[in-house]
């Protein structure tokens, strides 16, 4: 008789030959999809990237943050302070962005880390407050008001002439085609590394860490380090999304890159509602939170006053989301990270 | 001169801070509970001072005598039906049902009340003033101040010389063996909330009629609030005041200096505090 | 009428069960031993019993009713109290406070009072103003005595009291048993000492990986009964 480890299951395969697909048809979707459709899924990875991020700092780390709109923020206005600034390209200009956020990182996990339990989710809204202030002080991107990317800039983005000869579209919906590639790649990547990571000894030190840091640092884990790299890695992502998002929008303000309601509530919700700690939750919860938007977007405060209470009401009875719910049900887990013991009996002869 | 009488009225302002943060730091201190919607249950309570001045035509000190009990009774409720069945080991199903709840409210009171800035109107108080010899300070944010020192008195007393305190200090200690001890932590942690829900409502009435309020500065408030709690080191209510008043006197200094650096000069505060004393000024030896 | 009776308690912790049917009985007054090496579910019976963990209603049972499901606070209502292990006295709360606050759910006009534990434990009274968590061991164990006794219980349940204390102060705890007992309070008393057990006892329980393996009167048992029921085999 043979043990091994493994963490594959028959659902898990399948969807991973599922994923491959939807990765493919993704690719060509441009090819015959309507801009609305294009600029719908834009939205769609885009929210699905910050919600697995903050799934992997909260859910899957116990680091609540409340202030992820901090990265989104930098990441945008770096990328726009290498546009207007520095001539950059807005493209490249993203990985500023991605810099930017993680050297917002590293003041903010020193400071947040210093806070006692539930007291870091505040910290970390503070330091995203005192950013998104001093932001507000930089004239020369527009201060308190804000600023638009200018028109050479985006009007000659690299790659952006190209796919409007192959498609045959005009400039600006070339340009959502270039954003929605670039979200596709970042949301895959984002959503293969965690997942990668998560089955890594790393992510099981991230899972003890979570469970009781104490514990986790008697069994020789390193409690701080591994805090340290989930938490400033998903900080840069952060910020390459956000830069991402600014990039397509190419309007900033203070207020709209550093808004707690889009970058924090909206994501906490999708991740809340299709259930924390699992990757699958995201990518319901951002299916479910598209609709709604959808359907419900044009009732402004009262759409809100409804996640917000559909949010505290999944939490009372149904802690571990719409996913969960699914789980428990059918016992499918799409990307399972659990470890299960595998014996083989060995062929009789 | 002129810095004199901006480091009074920075104490003055630390004194509201304080109000802030002694329902926040109760509720924490008794149920290790951050609640996030701490700010909008302030703005909520001046909503709801300014609903009784205006139907019942009462003047707002009136009002919030009424509103107390109200707001009592809905901290109760909020904590009974709902934080109870989400506090556990998890800090995080607590923390994100308040998030929640503070989106929800800030929502639900911008469709009521609107977006437009309202005021709790007193009439020449708003205005009067004391001459100290030195410096003149506002009789309301003097009275703002003596409330706050006048709640953290209450709240030491209560904590250290009554049964109901008794109980407060024993389930945050240890809730299991307080309730073989016959205490039922859940309903301690009702009374706590609907406590802090008073308070709430003594801050609201000072923040209602010394400036605007509208539905969306909840957050801000919080903040405020939170960091009144760190600067001062957790547990201690005293503390607190200190952190309120060092926030404040940053405040107005930085405002001083440049109107645009008031808010962000009280942050950098609290940066400060944190840097060179992570655990505030006057920790408490345990927790 | 018993005063406390469990029926085939069975108590788990998740997929853990810990206790497997338990069926014993304590008559009013009486003082009761349960021995049992460690993990034999001693303190699991202790915290079912008052309702930390709670079980099914008709499993455990006080003057006739059933109490399986009922709360901590509810069970000290009825008379039940309890001296935790490891004595967990609040430390944010002085040795006098920790004395109040057992007393803050009062049966009737029992004996116990502050001066009533102060004259069982005269130390405590110098101690009073000092925090619970100042005090030496046995002083501790003392408050978590008195604190239990302060709501006049009929029944006392006193989880390893003697856990790490000093033979000598050990000696001293037990010498509060009497006075105690004379108030017509009933004690269950879980102890891993086996002769001070069967000195101070009735009668006796021992359970074994959550079974009961050994009933017996104090003064009747064999060390080859204990030591078998015990050990699960023979001395």
């Amino acid at each position: 008789m043979t043990h091994s480890v493994t963490t594959r299951t028959r659902a898990s395969s399948i969807a991973g030959i599922a994923a491959l697909a939807l990765i493919g048809v993704g690719l060509i979707l441009p090819a015959f999809a309507s801009r609305s459709l294009i600029q719908d899924l834009f939205f769609i990875l885009t929210m699905l990237t910050l919600a697995q991020l903050w799934n992997l700092i909260a859910g899957f780390g116990g680091m609540v943050s409340v202030g992820q709109q901090a990265f989104v923020g930098i990441g945008a206005y770096a990328m726009f302070a290498g546009v207007i600034l520095w001539g950059w390209d807005p493209v490249p200009a993203i990985l500023l962005g991605g810099l930017a956020a993680f050297l917002l990182a590293i003041p903010m996990a020193f400071f947040a880390f210093r806070l006692a339990g539930a007291y870091f989710a505040i910290g970390t809204w503070v330091i995203a407050e005192i950013t998104r202030l001093l932001v507000a002080q930089w004239k020369t991107l527009g201060g308190g008001t804000g600023t638009s990317l200018p028109r050479e800039a985006t009007a000659d983005i690299i790659g952006v002439a190209t796919i409007a000869d192959v498609f045959g579209l005009r400039d600006a919906a070339a340009r959502d085609v270039l954003a929605y590639w670039l979200a596709l790649a970042l949301a895959v990547g984002t959503m293969a590394a965690i997942y990668a990571l998560l089955r890594s000894r790393t992510g099981l030190a991230l899972a003890a860490v979570r469970d009781n840091d104490n514990a986790a640092q008697s069994v020789g884990v390193d409690a701080r380090r591994v805090k340290w790299t989930v938490f400033l890695s998903a900080a840069t992502m952060t910020g390459f999304v956000g830069a991402l998002i600014y990039v397509q929008t190419a309007r900033i303000s203070p207020d709209a890159a550093f808004s707690v309601t889009n970058w924090t509530a909206y994501v906490i919700f999708i991740a809340v509602i299709g259930g924390i700690g699992r990757l699958e939750g995201p990518i319901l919860g951002v299916l479910v939170f598209w609709g709604l938007q959808t359907v419900f977007a044009d009732y402004g405060s009262w759409y809100l006053l409804a996640l917000g209470l559909l949010a505290i009401a999944t939490m009372l009875f149904a802690p571990r989301g719409l996913w969960g719910l699914i789980h428990d049900r059918t016992g499918i887990a799409l990307f399972p990270v659990q470890r299960r013991l595998v014996t083989t009996e060995p062929n009789k002869t | 001169m002129i810095w004199i009488d901006v480091l009074v009225q920075g104490i003055l302002l630390g004194g509201l801070y304080a109000l802030f943060a002694a329902g926040l730091s109760l509720v924490f201190g008794i149920m290790r509970l951050v609640n996030l919607a701490h700010g909008d249950l302030i703005v909520f309570a001046a909503f709801a001072i300014l609903l009784i001045t205006g139907t019942l035509g009462l003047n707002p000190f009136l009002a919030a005598l009424l509103a107390a009990p109200l707001m009592f009774a809905a901290g109760w409720t909020l904590q009974r039906f709902v934080l109870n069945r989400v506090l556990g080991k998890d800090i995080l199903p607590p923390l994100l049902v308040t998030f929640g709840l503070s989106v929800a409210l800030q929502n639900g009171m911008l469709e009521i009340f609107s977006a437009d800035s309202q005021r709790l109107s007193v009439g020449r108080l708003e205005s009067a003033s004391i001459d100290l010899g030195v410096v003149t300070v506002g009789t309301l944010p003097l009275l703002t101040f003596a409330s706050a020192v006048g709640v953290i008195f209450v709240l030491n007393r209560i904590f250290y010389t009554t049964a109901l305190g008794r109980a407060f200090r024993a389930v945050s200690d240890d809730p299991t063996t307080a309730s073989l001890m016959g205490l039922n932590p859940k309903s301690i942690f009702a009374i706590a909330t609907g406590l802090a829900m008073v308070i709430v409502t003594l801050a609201a009435l000072y923040l209602g009629m010394r400036s605007n309020f509208d539905p969306s500065i909840g957050p801000a408030r919080l903040l405020y609030a939170f960091q009144a709690v760190i600067i001062g080191g957790l547990g201690s209510l005293w503390g607190t005041l200190a952190g309120g008043a060092i926030i404040g006197v940053a405040q107005t200094f930085g405002a001083q200096i440049n109107p645009e650096w008031q808010i962000l000069a009280g942050h950098i505060a609290f940066l400060v505090v944190l840097l060179i004393r992570p655990r505030g000024l006057f920790p408490r030896a345990v927790d | 009428m018993a005063l406390l009776e469990t029926h085939g308690l069975i108590a788990q912790y998740g997929q853990f069960k810990a206790l497997f049917g338990i069926d014993l009985h304590v008559d009013p007054g009486e003082c009761v031993a349960i021995i049992g090496a460690n993990g034999a579910g001693k303190t699991t019976l202790m915290r079912s019993i008052t309702g930390v963990i709670r079980n099914v209603p008709d499993q455990i049972h006080h003057n006739g009713q059933p109490i399986g499901a009922l709360s901590p606070d509810q069970i000290l209502r009825r008379g039940i109290a309890m001296v935790p292990e490891g004595r967990k006295l609040f430390p944010s709360l002085t040795v006098e406070e920790n004395l109040l606050i057992g007393g803050q759910v009062r049966r009737g006009s029992g004996r116990w009072s502050l001066e009533e534990i102060y004259s069982l434990f005269p130390i405590l009274k110098d101690r009073r103003r000092s925090p619970g968590t100042a005090l030496s061991g046995g002083q501790q164990q003392m408050v978590a005595i008195g604190r239990a006794l302060m709501s006049n219980p009929e029944l006392l349940l006193c989880d390893e009291i003697s856990l790490g204390l000093a033979p000598v102060v050990i000696r001293d705890i037990y010498a509060a048993l009497p006075a105690i007992r004379a108030t017509g309070a009933a004690v269950i008393i879980v102890e891993q000492d086996i002769t001070r057990a069967l000195a101070v006892a009735d009668r006796v329980y021992c359970l074994m990986e959550g079974r009961v393996t050994l009933t017996a009167r104090a003064k009747e048992v064999s060390r080859e009964a204990i030591h078998a029921a015990y050990f699960g085999e023979p001395a």
